[in-house]
């Protein structure tokens, strides 16, 4: 069903232009994170806001921000915010959900009860007030945006899950590893998780999409990231620019934002309708 | 009916008390001292001492968590901590600057993306579709701050065609400073929704029944008139039902950056001045309202649908 899957995704060009732009803001990132690049972006590179030009190399291509620094570099140490934003919540959060959603949806009971209770109360503060309520309590800062992303992203793939593994657990294939012995891991892990793989990997595309949202939102009310550049905080920062005829450092940020936005919605549709034929249009 | 709006609103109790539950242990136990968070870094021992005092936040949890439950159950929240005003009175101020901006934006978009939907899952398959929906991603995955700033910085501050921000007292005030505002907020969500309407219309295209009207000599027009129409209200209705709790705490960022006095402006402005008591009373009461509004739509809902039950699990 994989190979077939991602055979039809990729035979199409669409699909391939947007997995390409994603894999260079990953390496963009990777880059940033563990090779120094553009990790100079604190430094001052020239005067106060000029606006982009092609001498004085790549790092003035984008401009200068109110400090003199260099705009390209900032837009490079904010993809490595966003992404791992982004990534560390989707690996942190599918864990939980599977968890929560697997054993919910399987034993039913009490358990199911306790699990819905506390997915339901959870559920029922805004999503926003309670990313603000943790990463206020948290204190400030990547730790705390990571935890507050997680502890709200898990919900609805519990949810999901819950849900797929309810529909699964009287198909006959489940019913004979039963009989068969199976133990209660084993028709888990074995039997059932992989069928219901292709739900979680899409939760993931779209957690990494609300993660990212969500920490742009954060670093406006200043509760997000506190010594790195990130979009969020380049957008914020534009609010007192525009005025003044400064429109680089909030283009970059938005552009770089949209392009990634742009291309994980677009794959995440392409990959829906290859795993979910039913669905598709 | 009555039996099941009962049944919800007992079955909503233990979910209030999970949610008091879980934004007290949040406040309380989780994060840092409140105190010291209210006053910075900086102050003094004894200042913070004071504070704590006068926060009730030196008595034990237990006692804390009693106090907490009080407030809830009286809904008197005490007083915010930066204006000094009296936390009942603000929330309830803040509730129709909030309504004022939600709502409007709320029905304009979803008429506005249903009509452009219909539209445009007419022409499926041709060069409008496939335009127009690489259009709506495109919308979707623009920044949100990004509409803001740019909107009020071209329309209203280069153009003049709107105030840059504001809010006013009579119904003519409002509508001259929300028009942006409600611009603004219907551009960013039409893309989703449009996205989501398309769809669904074009599930019901797919179905049988629709091959046989086709069959029987039915012009396509009143094919999708009579049929398809129908039938892919019901996902259509579901989307847009659920979205209704959301209306109480309105928009964040468009009601800062607009300064409209309402709920979702309070809450920045809370969080910035770091307003324990606001924010925690924010948090609860907006809560609430949900849980209340979730119940009063799935409500209404049923007695819309009539294959929706309002039986035991329904």
């Amino acid at each position: 069903m994989w190979t077939i899957a991602l055979r039809k995704v990729f035979s199409k060009k669409i699909p391939m232009i947007c997995a390409l732009i994603i894999i260079t803001f990953v390496v963009i990132a990777a880059l940033a994170q563990f090779f120094g690049f553009a990790s100079a972006w604190d430094v001052p590179v020239g005067a106060q806001y000029l606006p982009p030009q092609l001498d004085g190399g790549f790092k003035m291509w984008l401009g200068t921000d109110i400090l003199g620094r260099s705009v390209m570099f900032k837009v490079i140490q904010g993809t490595r915010v966003a992404l791992s934003v982004g990534i560390v919540t989707a690996f942190l959060s599918a864990p939980i959900g599977i968890f929560f959603g697997c054993v919910s949806g399987y034993f039913g009971g009490l358990i199911d009860d306790l699990i819905i209770w506390f997915i339901t109360t959870l559920s029922s503060i805004p999503n926003i007030l309670l990313l603000i309520a943790i990463s206020y309590s948290m204190g400030r800062g990547m730790t705390a945006v990571y935890i507050a992303l997680t502890a709200t992203s898990w919900i609805s793939l519990a949810r999901i899950l819950r849900g797929e593994v309810i529909k699964h657990k009287q198909k006959e294939y489940l019913v004979a590893a039963e009989s068969l012995g199976a133990t209660h891991q084993k028709r888990i892990f074995k039997h059932l998780l992989p069928n219901v793989t292709h739900q979680i990997i899409l939760s993931m595309t779209f957690m990494v999409e609300i993660a990212i949202r969500s920490e742009v939102l954060l670093s406006y009310l200043g509760l997000g990231v506190q010594n790195l550049p990130s979009w969020g905080k380049m957008i914020d920062d534009a609010k007192g620019e525009l005025s003044t005829g400064v429109w680089w450092q909030l283009s970059a940020a938005t552009v770089a934002m949209f392009f990634l936005m742009f291309s994980i919605n677009v794959l995440g549709d392409y990959l829906r309708d290859a795993l979910d034929p039913r669905g598709s249009v | 009916m009555w039996a099941y709006t009962i049944r919800r609103l007992m079955y909503s109790v233990p979910i209030l008390f999970g949610v008091a539950l879980v934004v007290f242990s949040l406040f309380h136990l989780v994060g840092g001292d409140p105190a010291q968070l209210l006053l910075g870094k900086h102050a003094t021992a004894e200042r913070v001492a004071v504070v704590r005092a006068e926060l009730g936040l030196d008595q034990p949890l237990p006692v804390q968590f009693g106090n907490y439950l009080k407030e809830i159950v009286t809904f008197d929240f005490g007083k915010s901590y930066t204006t000094r005003e009296e936390i009942r009175q603000k929330i309830s101020d803040g509730f129709i600057p909030t309504l004022c901006l939600s709502v409007p934006a709320f029905f304009l978009t979803a008429l506005l993306s249903l009509a452009i939907a219909l539209v445009v899952s007419y022409f499926r398959g041709t060069w409008i579709d496939r335009v127009s929906v690489v259009f709506f991603v495109f919308l979707m995955s623009m920044p949100g701050l990004a509409y803001i700033l740019f909107g009020q910085y071209v329309l209203a501050s280069k153009l003049g065609l709107f105030p840059i921000s504001g809010y006013g007292s009579g119904w003519g005030d409002r509508v001259h400073y929300l028009a942006l505002p409600v611009l603004i907020s219907v551009l960013l969500n039409l893309g989703s929704d449009i996205r989501f309407f398309r769809n669904s219309v074009i599930e019901e295209i797919n179905q049988d029944y629709v091959r046989t009207a086709r069959a029987k000599g039915l012009g396509e027009f009143l094919v999708y008139l009579k049929h398809v129409l129908k039938n892919s209200m019901i996902p259509v209705i579901t989307y847009v039902v659920i979205q209704i709790p959301y209306l109480v705490l309105g928009s964040l960022l468009l009601e800062s950056f607009f300064s409209i006095p309402g709920l979702g402006g309070m809450t920045v402005d809370a969080v910035n001045n770091s307003d324990f008591p606001m924010l925690k009373a924010m948090t609860t009461v907006i809560s609430i309202i949900y849980i209340l509004t979730t119940i009063l739509t799935d409500v209404l809902y049923r007695l819309v649908d009539p294959r929706m039950s309002f039986g035991k699990r329904g």
